[in-house]
């Protein structure tokens, strides 16, 4: 009777936690070999110039990274099963300290830009679906696909020097601190967040219209247009629920981008989040950092993908009762 | 009229002589030693004010900093631990010179080799305890101790004995004569904390508290109010925060959401220079840029080809193009003009292709290439400074390859490593450290493995000679042997710029060390 309960959706999820685990696994394997395989290590690297023989040794006998890799990287798996992420090489501070109030951060920033631009993204498809090949259709298509186009480096500048700079409406730097209250720190990252809503509003605006439009041409839609229904309610009502799926596919994925890839806008608004602090681990070789990081933002697409299966299974009524 | 502050008064408007003023201070019971009126002019020119919160937004933070003193690879943790947090036995002054700061004075035997150093009595650290000389020493030998990763181990270890002569003298004895010993304590390593504590949790002497301290974020420090200097740390608060991308750095200073920056962008700062409330500062220090050939290598171990290619630089068109006329030319040899003996005699060599022909075919190499190794981390244009040099080679029949390397681990891969490669250095306050650094024969930065019987011979001597005249003339015979015969072309000194608010007001700028020195935080206040 038990199994009874692990219907389709939650077998599914089991399956695909499974398999996650694995891919985390692989992904922390990859990330190892790779780290290892870039030239020099740690001691060399935060050296830099100055390093010298005797400071490279040292540092390296502190830091075991004399021993060969395998005895470190199945040191390092053996304390990160049990929880332990272990220090970072370069600082001695505990990874955790490094990576939680950062993740927070990158979370904050992806999260506000997410409920901005996900339901204007949506909108604007339903709307240029709903008026396709309109002058209405054409413009928001052409902006949209122009902001996605520019890097967002660009477009970072080019908000800066209009918002920030001509009218002093916004600051220019986005570095927020835990003296800050939350409407300040709000107020503080207007700016990366308008950019990276213009980035990633192209993507999933153009998604949802090509999905109501592929479904606009099934015979359903063309009995309600028979049936003499209003087209904002055939478009909204009967379509857009049909055209759910492969939304959310591309909302996930979107989301997932605004977590783990917006390393370029967090340095041009010196915004302390995750992605700088990997780059800055990969380019000193701190395999823990590097890892912890690394299977951060790994786990987040693989949650999001998740979540977003199990979504598009429950609004599916034909996924979620299969034969 | 007999209080301390109409007795200065009096002294400043000229009323009283100073023998007068500190006979009257003394009278008070006052040593007038501790009198801000007696500190030169800079004090005087604008009297500074308490207050405030300075803002620095500095490139060069990465999140692997930390606050060890023995591990300060770049500005944003030097100009926290030594600018904001800790003080060494001595400063550098705007002149270049070693002035007391934990030490009240010194002396040596007439060989430089013994030297007893008073300390300052009364200085407190962040933690409440008084400073003494068993913290001195522990803070010294924090970068010789077994298995120290210091970058200053080999400063240290040139004192042999370090012995405590009462609670306040300390009397070194190094292994050979050193007269810039008192420069050598003032470098930015050697920061004194309290004696069995990790110097890396940040407690010092300083003018500043650490309260937060975020690697390559932000730190953020609070005045201490028992600083034991009266005269310095202006600022209530002081933020550091790491901004390495140089438009948002330019940017925040625009929209005032910092008040200091360093490293301006040299293709703006003409146009920063324009705008309205913000000052733009220069300084002409030490660093300088080298094409460093390993003499220890064919061709390079023939000094003829060393001076082809000498001859082969342009170094006015690099100066104008790679450093936007923002630097000075080098003379193939590390001193610059803010160092004490700098050679200004010396024939400034000119670019000059019949020379290099003549030398290059002296050497019997008339058809060589010459592979030339570069990359944007070894500093900014050193590409393009490659293929400037290829340019201006190519008119004196030598042909060079511009070989553009990866930034990602240069100095481990390409320096020291390839015969002929571009290289950064910031440069040292003195000639001795500048040569035992990177020229003495042996030492571990020795990039173009030189090795100069003459040249090694004169700079033990000088570093022990107390004769100003005589070391002068050592030191200028050193440049002139670097110069002609050493391993380096060094085609430019590159100025440091730096910009920040016009609300800010500083006296005459050191120039050991980008902004005043890194001690900007200790040195400006704000404009009343």
């Amino acid at each position: 009777m038990e199994l009874l309960k692990f219907n389709g959706i939650t077998a599914l999820v089991l399956k695909r936690v499974g398999l996650g685990l694995v891919t985390l696994w692989v992904i922390s394997l990859l990330i190892f070999v790779g780290v290892e395989a870039l030239p020099g290590d740690l001691a060399e690297a935060v050296l830099g110039q100055s390093a010298t023989p005797e400071t490279v040794a040292a540092f390296r006998k502190e830091l075991k990274l004399d021993m060969p890799p395998h005895v470190r990287y199945f040191a390092w798996l053996g304390a990160f099963v049990k929880g332990d992420f272990g220090n970072s090489l370069a600082n001695q501070r505990p990874v955790v300290d490094l990576i939680s109030w950062r993740f927070a951060n990158s979370l904050f920033l992806a999260g506000v830009t997410a409920m901005i631009a996900v339901p204007v993204a949506v909108l604007l498809g339903i709307l240029a679906a709903l008026y396709r090949n309109t002058l209405f259709d054409r413009l928001i298509s052409m902006a949209t696909l122009s902001t996605i186009s520019f890097p967002e480096f660009f477009v970072a500048y080019i908000l800066i020097a209009l918002l920030s700079v001509q009218v002093v409406i916004f600051p220019s730097i986005s570095n927020i601190n835990e003296q800050m209250s939350f409407w300040q720190k709000l107020y503080a990252i207007c700016l990366p967040c308008l950019t990276l809503a213009m980035v990633v509003t192209a993507h999933m605006m153009r998604q949802t219209r090509a999905a109501i439009i592929n479904i606009l041409s099934s015979p359903f839609i063309e009995m309600a247009n028979l049936k003499g229904l209003r087209k904002l309610r055939v478009v909204v009502l009967h379509a857009f629920p049909n055209a759910l799926s492969p939304v959310i596919n591309v909302i996930a994925l979107n989301l997932a981008y605004l977590v783990v890839g917006v390393v370029i806008v967090e340095v041009v608004f010196v915004y302390p989040g995750l992605g700088q602090l990997l780059v800055d681990s990969v380019s000193k070789r701190d395999i823990p950092v590097v890892q912890a990081s690394g299977l951060i933002f790994a786990g987040t697409y693989v949650m999001l993908n998740l979540l977003a299966d199990v979504l598009s299974i429950v609004s599916n009524p034909r996924l979620r009762n299969p034969r | 009229m007999n209080t301390p502050e109409a007795l200065e008064k009096l002294f400043r408007s000229g009323k009283l002589s100073r023998r007068e003023f500190i006979a009257r201070m003394s009278a008070l019971g006052l040593a007038a030693a501790v009198s801000p009126a007696l500190l030169g002019t800079p004090a005087l020119a604008a009297s500074p004010k308490r207050g405030g919160r300075l803002r620095l937004g500095l490139n060069g933070g990465a999140t692997s900093d930390t606050l060890d003193p023995g591990i300060q690879l770049a500005m944003m943790p030097q100009t926290l631990v030594y600018g904001t947090l800790a003080n060494s036995l001595t400063e550098i002054d705007a002149d270049g010179q070693p002035q007391p700061e934990l030490a009240e004075s010194w002396e040596s035997t007439p060989d430089a080799k013994k030297w007893v150093f008073k300390l300052r009595k009364g200085v407190e650290f962040h933690n409440g305890k008084t400073m003494d000389a068993d913290d001195v020493i522990y803070s010294l030998n924090w970068h010789r101790k077994e298995g120290t990763k210091s970058a200053a181990k080999p400063l240290v270890e040139a004192i042999v004995e370090m012995k405590k002569e009462d609670p306040y003298t300390i009397a070194f004895e190094l292994a050979s004569g050193n007269a810039d010993f008192p420069y050598t304590l003032s470098d930015y390593h050697l920061v004194v904390g309290p004696k069995d504590t990790n110097l890396a949790e940040g407690v010092f002497t300083g003018g500043y508290k650490v309260e937060t301290f975020e690697p390559g974020v932000r730190a953020f420090c609070t005045r201490n109010p028992n600083y034991f200097k009266s005269d310095r740390a202006w600022f209530d608060e002081v933020e550091i925060l790491g901004i390495n991308d140089v438009n948002a750095r330019t940017n925040a200073l625009k929209t005032g959401q910092i008040d200091v920056m360093n490293r301006c962008d040299l293709k703006t700062v003409h146009l920063f220079k324009r705008m309205p409330g913000i000052q733009v500062m220069r300084q002409d220090g030490f660093k300088h840029f080298t094409f460093a050939m390993r003499t220890d290598t064919a061709p390079y171990d023939n000094n003829d080809v060393r001076l082809a290619l000498k001859y082969a630089v342009d170094r006015e068109q690099m100066v104008k193009t790679i450093l936007r006329g923002y630097g000075r030319v080098g003379n193939d040899h590390p001193i610059s003009v803010a160092n004490r003996y700098h050679a200004s005699d010396l024939p400034q060599r000119q670019y000059d292709p019949d020379k290099a022909k003549f030398h290059l075919k002296k050497a019997g190499l008339s058809e060589a290439t010459f592979k030339f190794h570069a990359a944007e981390a070894a500093f900014k244009g050193a590409v393009d400074a490659g293929v400037l040099f290829k340019e201006t080679a190519a008119k004196a029949g030598i042909t060079i390859d511009v070989v553009r390397e990866p930034n990602d681990g240069y100095w481990n891969n390409v320096w020291m490593k390839k015969p002929f490669c571009a290289v950064f250095w910031g440069g040292r306050s003195t000639e001795d450290m500048m040569f035992s650094t990177a020229y003495a024969k042996g030492v571990a930065w020795n990039d173009t493995f030189w090795d100069h019987p003459r040249f090694n011979e004169l700079l033990v001597a000088a570093r022990a000679e107390l004769d100003e005249q005589k070391r002068r003339g050592m030191y200028v015979e050193m440049q002139q042997i670097v110069s002609d015969e050493g391993g380096v072309v060094v085609p430019m000194f590159s100025a440091d710029l730096a910009a920040a608010s016009d609300k800010l007001e500083h006296g005459k700028l050191a120039a050991n060390w980008e902004l005043d020195g890194f001690r900007a935080p200790e040195r400006w206040w704000y404009k009343s």
